[in-house]
């Protein structure tokens, strides 16, 4: 593993060149614990005798999107963001916003750290078509892991409930984060325990030691192997069988009493009730041919043809 | 930093974000009436005053941000200092009062602290608060970290009583939401000086106001005499034959991408024009203007008569970033260029903030979608229904605009659909009042519904005048919405259950065939703020999923594709951990497949 040799708080300021910041990128999505996490960090760096800027922005933290902390830490810390390219560190609390994040990281020495949670989107279920996946990061573990020299890829919640304690999934990334920042490992535990409930000390500590044990015993060649297996499993299931099939729509307008129950129920909104009060389909692209609507009359007056039904895997 | 600066002899060091440090700068300066109406970036600051004692500050909210700084202006009359916060767009909403303050002074200090959001983090546009500043001729300060958010503040309030004119404190999203080390100081005394009767300053009848106007040219001349001589604006020598003017965060990136420039970093950056800068550009070969926004230092240095390169190299529009500041200096060739490796292409995931698991606001959405309505909608979380699936917004302009537009809109009487407009209680309380006033007054055929989840939810849950409690926490009066709009005039009231589906279809039918004002008030507390509301969680009986996406369509963040398949389409799950059992899924779910998971 690439270290970063530790800057020194008593490097006097001024005498030849000033020593750059450490930059450590926090990324995740609202609600996990980002800002906590840096906090945390931030908080350990100041006591430790560094000038520390933590940044963030708030306002939609809590509404499921992107959230990022940017910390710096060094003699002198101008800027509170971190430079494209630039973090030495990038933590990512979930999947896909580590790879939002990824050309933010040194391509050289950065390190990549990533719980492999996936948190998919209500945007990235959006598409009806019959066979159609979700819009979900495609990249898998395996790809990154050999992209980037310095990555660790880690089931963090797991590995914290294996610990009885799956709520500390933050503090076993804070272990395996303590890895990469040449902090002692007790000011680690000192810092964290003013963090936590009081009465989860303990849980913590554990989770934080095994998040720590987990990315010194950290074999490149064997968990590698391990994600190709997992993406080649990943693969199969994913590739499934179904390919795009249109369907037609027949309503049989002597039969349609005009009860509306279609049209309420039709959860791509593509049916409506015409002048006479007999249900049409009003855009046939958008109809998927879900049969709810044939399912749901109650005068079996929609029938939904497709050419040819996909088997059921 | 200066060496001549005017920082009061430090005691003690925290750790404070930018908008904690102007709290506390308020709470230092001696401030006796503090107000605000939240707004990001700018809610923490009154929060954080609020946590000072009530001996020594009143904290409170305002209806408005118009309310705030007339609360403030009456406690500076009063002869006490008095400190408003905002967020950009807030000052538009005050600036009614501030241009006619501005004319009159101050009695104590008055200081408004006013976030600026470039690169539209969280608001409907990037304006820049300096502008507004210049028309209203009242000097603004801009901090560059949280040391300066603190110190400026007391700075500004010395001006504020040594000019007599109140003064805006400038901060930024970034500004304001970064942490760092912030030296403290004691608590200056209030100043009691009490009202001082002066008709002719503090009255602006037309005769006063033409006799106070000349006065305001004169204060401007003063202030920039001020400035060349002020430590706020501070020169740093460099080693490179070119200089850069800039002022607030832009400072950092300066620093951090281009340590050998000459550097002027304006504290005061209205006025300006003073000797320092005249100084400093005739110093240096080349001059260069990094601000974020508008140009408002490069035209200033124009007028000055030199050469200035400012938004040629650098965005008038958006966040800066040292990447963007760096690119700039490259663009002018003071900078070689670096080249950002590649590394491994990934095509980003779009994660677009959505309406909690659990909003209550989400039905009232999925009914006007339903009945296929002209959506005018307003500030607040709920604006967040104009992304799929909800997708049931059509216009969002500007705080309580939501019912003057629907009037309008009906008045044109070219809309077939039925015309609604969607106001959140916070956002009714702070301007929608008049302009239902109006659509009674003129009998518009609108349908109005407020939603009421009892907080101001957007901006992380504040209390308001509808939820009964102060910022502080206490009891007070509530206001009742229902009696509220029928002592308007309003004849159709409804105030039904959020998370009752079958009866919001039902009512807002109702709602939007009435001729006339209706008004249906959707009911329910946000699951998240003050209190986390969880109920038992639902489940996903997989062998029943026919995987219609009938649920899929609340856009519920709980909900999400299984890997299992029926008829070609994904099956749905709920994640328990998200779940907050509003049960809205599953009174949609045509196949009951969604039931309460501890029946299994």
């Amino acid at each position: 593993m690439n270290r970063r040799v530790p800057l020194k708080a008593d490097t006097p300021a001024a005498s030849s060149a000033p020593e750059r910041p450490t930059n450590v990128l926090i990324v995740g999505v609202g609600g996990q614990g980002v800002i906590m996490v840096s906090k945390v960090l931030a908080s350990l760096c100041q006591e430790l005798g560094y000038q520390v800027k933590q940044s963030e922005v708030h306002g939609m933290a809590k509404r499921g999107g992107a959230v990022f902390s940017h910390v710096r830490f060094g003699h002198t810390v101008y800027s509170p963001t971190i430079l494209e390219g630039d973090a030495d560190v990038l933590v990512a609390l979930e999947w896909a916003e580590g790879l939002r994040w990824l050309p933010y990281l040194n391509q050289d020495s950065g390190t990549f750290i990533a719980d492999t949670q996936h948190i998919v989107p209500p945007f990235a279920c959006r598409n009806r078509i019959r066979g159609a996946d979700s819009g979900y990061s495609r990249e898998t573990v395996h790809e990154v892991m050999e992209s980037v020299a310095n990555s660790f890829a880690l089931d963090a919640l797991q590995i914290a409930t294996e610990l009885g304690v799956p709520k500390a999934a933050n503090t076993v990334l804070l272990g395996t984060l303590s890895t990469a920042l040449e902090f002692p490992v007790d000011a680690w535990k000192g810092v964290i325990s003013k963090f936590v409930p009081p009465k989860t000390v303990e849980a913590n500590t554990r989770a934080f030691e095994a998040g720590h044990e987990w990315a010194l015993t950290f074999d490149r060649e064997t968990r590698l192997k391990e994600w190709q297996e997992h993406t080649a499993r990943f693969s199969a299931e994913i590739a499934r069988s179904d390919v795009a099939v249109t369907s037609t729509l027949e309503i049989t307008e002597a039969w349609c009493k005009g009860c509306d129950i279609c049209v309420k129920f039709c959860p791509e909104r593509c049916l409506a009730m015409d002048e006479r009060q007999i249900a049409v389909l009003t855009d046939p692209d958008r109809c998927t041919g879900c049969r709810i609507c044939e399912w749901l009359c109650p005068d079996l007056a929609i029938a939904v043809h497709t050419p040819a039904s996909p088997v059921e895997a | 930093m200066d060496a001549e600066a005017k920082t009061p002899p430090a005691v003690e060091t925290h750790t404070m974000m930018g908008n904690e440090a102007i709290a506390r700068g308020a709470w230092e300066s001696g401030v006796r009436v503090a107000v605000a109406y939240p707004g990001t970036p700018s809610t923490e600051i009154l929060e954080n005053v609020a946590k000072y004692p009530q001996e020594d500050i009143e904290a409170q909210w305002a209806t408005n941000e118009k309310v705030a700084l007339d609360v403030a202006i009456g406690a500076s009359f009063a002869g006490e200092r008095a400190f408003v916060a905002m967020k950009h767009v807030g000052l538009n909403v005050a600036l009614d009062s501030l241009m006619s303050q501005t004319y009159i002074g101050v009695n104590g200090g008055l200081v408004l602290a006013v976030c600026d959001d470039p690169g539209i983090h969280s608001s409907q546009n990037e304006q820049d608060t300096r502008l507004l500043a210049e028309l209203a001729m009242v000097p603004v300060l801009e901090p560059g970290d949280a040391q300066e958010a603190l110190d400026f503040i007391r700075n500004a309030f010395e001006i504020s009583e040594r000019f007599d004119t109140p003064v805006i404190v400038r901060s930024t999203t970034r500004l304001s939401h970064t942490r760092s080390v912030v030296r403290v100081s004691e608590r200056l005394p209030a100043s009691a000086i009490g009202f001082r009767e002066n008709p002719g300053k503090n009255v602006m009848i037309p005769a006063h106001a033409r006799a106070r106007h000349p006065l305001l040219l004169e204060r401007k001349t003063a202030l920039l005499e001020y400035c060349a001589g002020s430590p706020l604006n501070h020169w740093e020598e460099g080693t490179a034959d070119y200089g850069i003017i800039t002022a607030g965060i832009s400072y950092s990136y300066v620093k951090e991408v281009a340590p050998e420039a000459h550097v002027l970093k304006l504290g005061i950056t209205w006025p300006v024009g003073s000797e320092k800068l005249r100084a400093f550009c005739a110093s240096v070969k080349r001059i260069l203007v990094v601000e974020e926004l508008e140009p408002v230092i490069e035209q200033a240095v124009r007028d000055l008569g030199f050469e200035v390169e400012g938004k040629s190299l650098f965005s008038r529009v958006g966040e800066f970033s040292p990447r963007s500041v760096r690119d700039g200096l490259v663009k002018a060739g003071l900078l070689a260029a670096q080249s950002v490796s590649g590394g491994m292409a990934t095509k980003p995931l779009i994660r677009p903030p959505v309406l909690c698991s659990g909003c209550p606001h989400t039905s009232s959405y999925m009914a006007l979608r339903a009945v296929d309505a002209r959506v005018c909608g307003d500030i607040g979380c709920y604006t967040l229904a104009v992304v799929e699936p909800l997708k049931a917004i059509d216009v969002c302009v500007a705080m309580g605009s939501s019912i003057g537009m629907a009037v309008g809109m009906s008045k044109a009487g070219t809309e077939k659909k039925p015309i609604v407009a969607t106001i959140g209680d916070s956002t009714f309380l702070h301007a929608g009042i008049p302009p239902l006033i109006d659509a009674v007054y003129n009998n518009a055929d609108i349908t109005v519904m407020i939603l009421d989840n009892h907080t101001t939810a957007m901006t992380g849950g504040q209390d308001h005048a509808g939820t009964g409690v102060t910022l502080r926490g206490e009891k007070t009066a509530r206001v009742n919405f229902e009696e509220l709009v029928r002592s308007i005039g309003v004849q159709w009231v409804r105030q039904i259950d959020s998370y009752n589906l079958a009866s919001m279809y039902q009512t807002l039918r109702e709602a939007v065939e009435y001729k006339g004002v209706s008004v249906l008030i959707s009911d329910r507390p946000c699951v998240l703020d003050p209190v986390k509301i969880r109920g038992e969680a639902f489940l996903v009986e997989s062998e029943s999923c026919v995987a219609c996406q009938s649920c899929m369509n609340l856009g519920c963040p709980a909900l999400a594709w299984t890997d299992e398949v029926y008829d070609g389409h994904h099956k749905v799950g709920i994640d328990p951990a998200q779940c907050m059992g509003c049960s809205l899924c599953a009174q949609i779910c045509p196949s009951n497949a969604i039931q309460l998971a501890n029946l299994q």
